[in-house]
C-alpha cells in the first residue's frame, strides 16, 4: 500500500503543526521534529543504518549464516579472504568467520544491551539523589562514586571477573560496574543547575515532594544528556567487552564473541592476518556508528540546544 | 492578610555571611496590592523568596490571615499563597506541555475535574484552548507568563507574590499582562505583592509601595505621595527623577 | 556626510517549517549622528546590527544591495577584511557586560591587548591610552580598575569598560545594543550620557539598538522604528510622541506613565496589514 503524495502532505501538516489537539498529538509531534533535525545529520544517518544492520544480522542470524559457527572443519582451516564458499575466509579449527561475525552480533548487542540499562540507570540514581538532597547524602554518594573513579576501569573488571569467574554475565556485570560513576557524576552536575531553576521552585511551591520533582521532573532534563553520553561510550563499552574476551575472562570458546576471535587469530596475524582483522573490523565499524549516532543524538536531544 | 515583622533574610553563615534583607516590616490589606521598589540586589525579591520558603535562612515573623507561618511550609500554606516568577522562559519546565504543567498542579492540590479545571484556567489568563497542548518553546514570552499565572492560581490562593512579572517581556505584551492582573485581582479578590525595579508599573498596578535601598526598606508610602513627588527619602526621590 | 549606507538588506534563516526572513528589505544611511533602532523582540533590530558586520552566522544567510562603509561596500570584503573594519571602523557594544568580557583576566590586560590588536603601539604606550580611556568613560581610580577582574566590577562600571574598550582604536561608528537594558535605572541614563558625550566629542555615527521608547527620545537624533524585519515608521526623535504609524501609537500608549494614571493600559491591537507593507527607507 502506497500513500499517495496529498496524503503524506497532510500527515506531514499534522505532524508539524504548531497546535496538536491532544496530548497523543503533541508528544508524536515533538518526536518527528527531533527526527527531522536527525535526519539532516548524514553522518549520524550512517551510523544509525550500521546499527540497523547490526540488529538485524543478529535478529535472523541463523537465516544469514551460509555455515554453522560452531561447526569445526580442520582440513579447511584457515582459508584466505573470498576463498570459494568462505567469503571471510576460516579461522584456525575451519569455522566459516562470516558466520561466527553474525552471531558474535548477537553477543555484543547483548553486552551492550546490558550494560546501557545497568550503568545509565544506577548512574542517574545516585547523581540525581545526591544533586537534589544534597548535604550528607551527597558526600557519602559522591565519595563511593569517586572509589569507583579511581579505579582504573580494566583492571577493575578484571579483578572482579576473576573473583566471580570468566563468562559473558560477569563481564557486563564488571563493565557496568566501572562504568556507572561518570554518569552519576554528570547527573549530578546537571541536577544542581536544574535544581536552582524557577520551573523546580514553582512546583515546589505547589507542595511537590522530593520523590516526585527528582522522578518527573529532573530526569527527563537528564536522561536525554545521558542517552548521547552512553552512545558516546558504547565504543568504549564495546572495547572493554572486547578486552575481556581477548584477556580470555569475557565470553569463553566456542562462543564466537568478537574480542575473542581476534584473540584466537593473534596467534597467526602474521601469516593469516585476515582471522584477527575481520573482528577487528567488525568492533570499530560498530563503535564508530555508535559515536556518529551519540554525535547526532547530541544535537537533537540537548536540551541547551533544542530549546531555540 | 499579609503581614511581616522583623524580616531578617541571610545567605551563608559566619564570615562570608550577606545580609539579604534586614528587619523589614509591612502589612498589606485584603484585597490590596503592594510593591516594592529598589534596584537589583536590593532584597526585594528575596523577601518573596523567603515568604514562599524557596530561602530557608531567615528570622521574624510572618502572617498570612492572621496565623504565623514557619519556615516549613504546608500544602495549607501552598494554597493560600502562590508566587509568579520573573522570567517565564525559566520557569516553566522546557520539557512539559502546558497541560502537564497545569494538570500536575492541579493533581497535587487534590482536585478531582483536571480536565475541566484546565481548560477554564487557560480560559482565565486568556488563552485559546489549542495552546492546551503546547510545549514551552512553541509559546511567546507572554503566552508563557499566561501559563505561569494560571499556574499559580491553580491552587485558588488569595495572595499573589508577583516577581517583576513583566520585566522580560515587551512593552505591549507588559501592557496585557498588566491589564490581565488587574482584571484577576478584582475578579477573584486577590491580595497582591508586586516586585518591580519599574516606579510606572508598579503605581498603575499598587495602591502602596515601599522603597528598598541595601537590603533596607527606607520608606512605605502611598502611590498618591510618590505621584505628587512628596517621598521623603532622599533615595526615593532619586529613584522618581530616574523614571520620568 | 554619510558614513554608512545600508540598502534592501535581508536577513534569512532557513528552519524546518521553511525560510525565516528576520529582516525584511530593510534601507537606511547614517551620518555623523544617532540614530535609533526601536522595536520589540523579534522585530529584526538586532539582526539589522549585526548582519552590518556581517556577524550573522551560518545558516543564517545576509544579502542586500550594499552595506556600504564610507562607500566602500562591505559585502564585498573577504572575513580577513572584516575583522580589521570590526573595532577599528566600528565597534559593537553588546546587551550585558558580564558575558562580554573575559572573566579570567584582569581588565588591564584586556583593554591593553583590544588596543595593541589595532595599533603597534608598545605596552606602556597601550597602558597610558587605557588609563585615558577609562579616564573618558568616567571611571575613577583607574589604575585600581585595571588590575581587577570583571566580576569585582558593578553592571554599570563593566559596560563603561566594554564602551572604553571599544572605543579606544577611534572607529567611525558604535552600535550599541542594548547596552543599558541589563542595569539599573539610575545606572542607565549615567552610561547613556557617557555615551552620547564621547558620540559628540569624536563625531562618531551612532546606531543605538533599544526597545525603550523613552531612552530613545532622550538620546537619539532621529529614530527607525521596526516591526516584523520591516521599518514602519522614521521620525525625529524629538516627534516621536507624534508619531502617525498606529504601531508606534500604539508603543507609546501601552507604556504604564507615572503622573498619568490609567484605569487599564491600552493594548496594542497588531494589524497583520504591517507586516506585508514594503519597509520604509530610512535613507536621507
Amino acid at each position: 500500500m502506497t500513500k499517495t503524495p496529498v496524503e503524506t502532505l497532510r500527515w506531514r501538516a499534522w505532524l508539524l503543526t504548531d497546535t496538536p489537539a491532544s496530548r497523543h498529538h503533541a508528544k508524536l509531534s515533538a518526536f518527528y521534529k527531533g527526527w527531522l533535525s536527525f535526519r539532516g545529520n548524514t553522518m549520524a544517518m550512517v551510523g544509525l543504518w550500521i546499527l540497523i544492520c547490526l540488529i538485524l544480522a543478529a535478529l535472523f542470524a541463523p537465516l544469514l549464516s551460509p555455515h554453522d559457527p560452531f561447526a569445526q572443519n580442520l582440513g579447511n582451516r584457515l582459508q584466505p579472504l573470498g576463498s570459494s564458499n568462505h567469503v571471510l575466509g576460516t579461522d584456525s579449527l575451519g569455522r566459516d568467520i562470516l558466520s561466527r561475525l553474525i552471531y558474535g552480533s548477537r553477543i555484543t548487542l547483548y553486552i551492550v544491551g546490558l550494560v546501557a540499562l545497568i550503568a545509565p540507570i544506577t548512574g542517574l540514581l545516585v547523581g540525581t539523589v545526591a544533586g537534589y538532597v544534597g548535604g550528607w547524602t551527597d558526600q557519602i554518594l559522591m565519595r563511593i562514586t569517586d572509589i569507583f573513579l579511581a579505579f582504573p576501569r580494566l583492571v577493575l573488571a578484571l579483578a572482579f571477573v576473576a573473583a566471580l569467574g570468566a563468562g559473558i554475565e560477569n563481564a557486563v556485570l564488571a563493565i557496568s560496574l566501572t562504568a556507572w560513576p561518570p554518569y552519576a557524576r554528570i547527573a549530578r552536575a546537571e541536577t544542581l543547575t536544574i535544581r536552582s531553576s524557577d520551573y523546580i521552585s514553582a512546583i515546589q511551591l505547589q507542595g511537590a515532594g522530593a520523590l516526585r520533582i527528582i522522578t518527573k521532573h529532573i530526569w527527563p532534563l537528564c536522561i536525554s544528556s545521558l542517552i548521547v553520553r552512553v552512545t558516546l561510550d558504547m565504543a568504549g563499552i564495546i572495547l572493554a567487552a572486547a578486552g575481556l574476551g581477548f584477556l580470555g575472562l569475557g565470553a569463553q570458546p566456542p562462543s564466537p564473541e568478537w574480542g575473542a576471535m581476534i584473540s584466537e587469530g593473534r596467534r597467526f596475524i602474521l601469516d593469516h592476518w585476515w582471522v584477527a582483522a575481520v573482528p577487528g573490523m567488525a568492533i570499530f565499524t560498530v563503535s564508530l556508528a555508535f559515536n556518529l549516532l551519540g554525535d547526532g543524538l547530541r544535537d537533537v536531544l540537548d536540551p541547551k540546544d533544542s530549546e531555540k | 492578610m499579609l503581614k511581616i515583622e522583623n524580616l531578617n533574610v541571610w545567605f551563608g553563615s559566619g564570615r562570608d555571611r550577606v545580609n539579604a534583607v534586614q528587619n523589614a516590616n509591612f502589612a498589606v490589606k485584603s484585597g490590596a496590592s503592594f510593591g516594592l521598589v529598589g534596584e537589583s540586589g536590593s532584597g526585594k525579591s528575596t523577601i518573596l523568596r523567603a515568604i514562599m520558603g524557596l530561602t530557608k535562612n531567615w528570622s521574624g515573623k510572618v502572617y498570612v490571615d492572621g496565623t504565623q507561618t514557619s519556615i516549613k511550609k504546608h500544602n495549607s500554606f501552598y494554597k493560600t499563597v502562590q508566587m509568579v516568577f520573573q522570567d517565564p522562559y525559566a520557569s516553566l519546565h522546557p520539557r512539559h506541555s502546558v497541560d502537564q504543567v497545569l494538570g500536575e498542579t492541579l493533581y497535587l492540590h487534590g482536585f478531582q475535574d483536571i480536565d475541566a479545571r484546565v481548560v477554564h484556567l487557560l480560559d482565565d489568563v486568556g488563552l485559546e484552548a489549542k495552546f492546551r497542548f503546547r510545549y514551552p518553546h512553541q509559546l511567546s514570552g507572554g503566552q508563557r507568563q499566561r501559563v505561569a499565572i494560571a499556574r499559580a492560581l491553580a491552587p485558588e490562593p488569595k495572595v499573589l507574590l508577583l516577581d517583576e512579572p513583566t520585566s522580560a517581556l515587551d512593552v505591549s505584551v507588559q501592557a496585557e499582562i498588566l491589564n490581565l492582573l488587574s482584571d484577576l485581582r478584582s475578579r477573584n479578590s486577590l491580595t497582591y505583592i508586586m516586585v518591580s525595579h519599574d516606579l510606572a508599573v508598579v503605581s498603575h498596578m499598587c495602591e502602596s509601595l515601599a522603597v528598598m535601598k541595601d537590603s533596607e526598606i527606607v520608606e512605605i508610602m502611598d502611590v498618591s505621595t510618590l505621584r505628587n513627588s512628596k517621598a521623603c527619602h532622599p533615595y526615593s526621590q532619586q529613584l522618581l527623577l530616574a523614571s520620568i | 556626510m554619510t558614513l554608512l549606507d545600508v540598502k534592501d538588506l535581508w536577513v534569512k534563516f532557513p528552519t524546518h517549517q521553511g525560510l525565516f526572513e528576520a529582516v525584511r528589505g530593510v534601507s537606511f544611511t547614517l551620518g555623523r549622528e544617532r540614530l535609533a533602532i526601536v522595536g520589540e523582540s523579534g522585530s529584526g533590530k538586532s539582526m539589522t546590527g549585526r548582519a552590518i558586520l556581517r556577524l550573522i552566522r551560518p545558516p543564517g544567510v545576509v544579502t542586500a544591495d550594499r552595506i556600504s562603509l564610507e562607500g566602500v561596500n562591505l559585502l564585498h570584503k573577504t572575513e580577513r577584511e572584516m575583522r580589521d573594519v570590526r573595532g577599528q571602523k566600528i565597534s559593537m557594544v553588546m546587551q550585558d557586560p558580564k558575558f562580554s568580557l573575559n572573566p579570567v583576566m584582569t581588565i588591564g590586560q584586556q583593554i591593553i591587548e583590544a588596543y595593541r590588536l589595532h595599533s603597534n603601539a608598545t605596552k606602556s604606550e597601550a597602558y597610558e591610552k587605557s588609563i585615558e580611556m577609562l579616564e573618558a568613560v568616567s571611571i575613577r581610580d583607574q589604575k585600581r580598575v585595571m588590575r581587577a577582574y570583571p566580576h569585582e566590577m558593578s553592571g554599570g562600571m563593566g559596560q563603561r569598560i566594554m564602551i572604553a574598550m571599544m572605543l579606544i582604536p577611534d572607529p567611525e561608528i558604535l552600535i550599541a545594543d542594548e547596552p543599558t537594558s541589563a542595569l539599573d535605572v539610575s545606572v542607565q541614563r549615567q552610561v547613556l550620557s557617557i555615551i552620547d558625550s564621547l558620540v559628540k566629542e569624536r563625531g562618531m555615527g551612532l546606531i543605538f539598538i533599544s526597545h525603550d521608547l523613552n531612552l530613545v527620545t532622550d538620546f537619539c537624533d532621529r529614530v527607525l522604528i521596526m516591526y516584523a524585519g520591516r521599518i514602519v515608521e522614521v521620525c525625529d526623535a524629538k516627534n516621536l510622541h507624534k508619531a502617525k504609524h498606529p504601531y508606534t501609537q500604539g508603543l507609546l500608549n501601552s507604556l504604564p506613565k507615572l503622573h498619568d494614571p490609567q484605569k487599564r493600559l491600552e493594548v496594542l491591537n497588531r494589524d497583520p496589514a504591517w507586516s506585508t507593507v514594503a519597509s520604509i527607507s530610512g535613507r536621507i
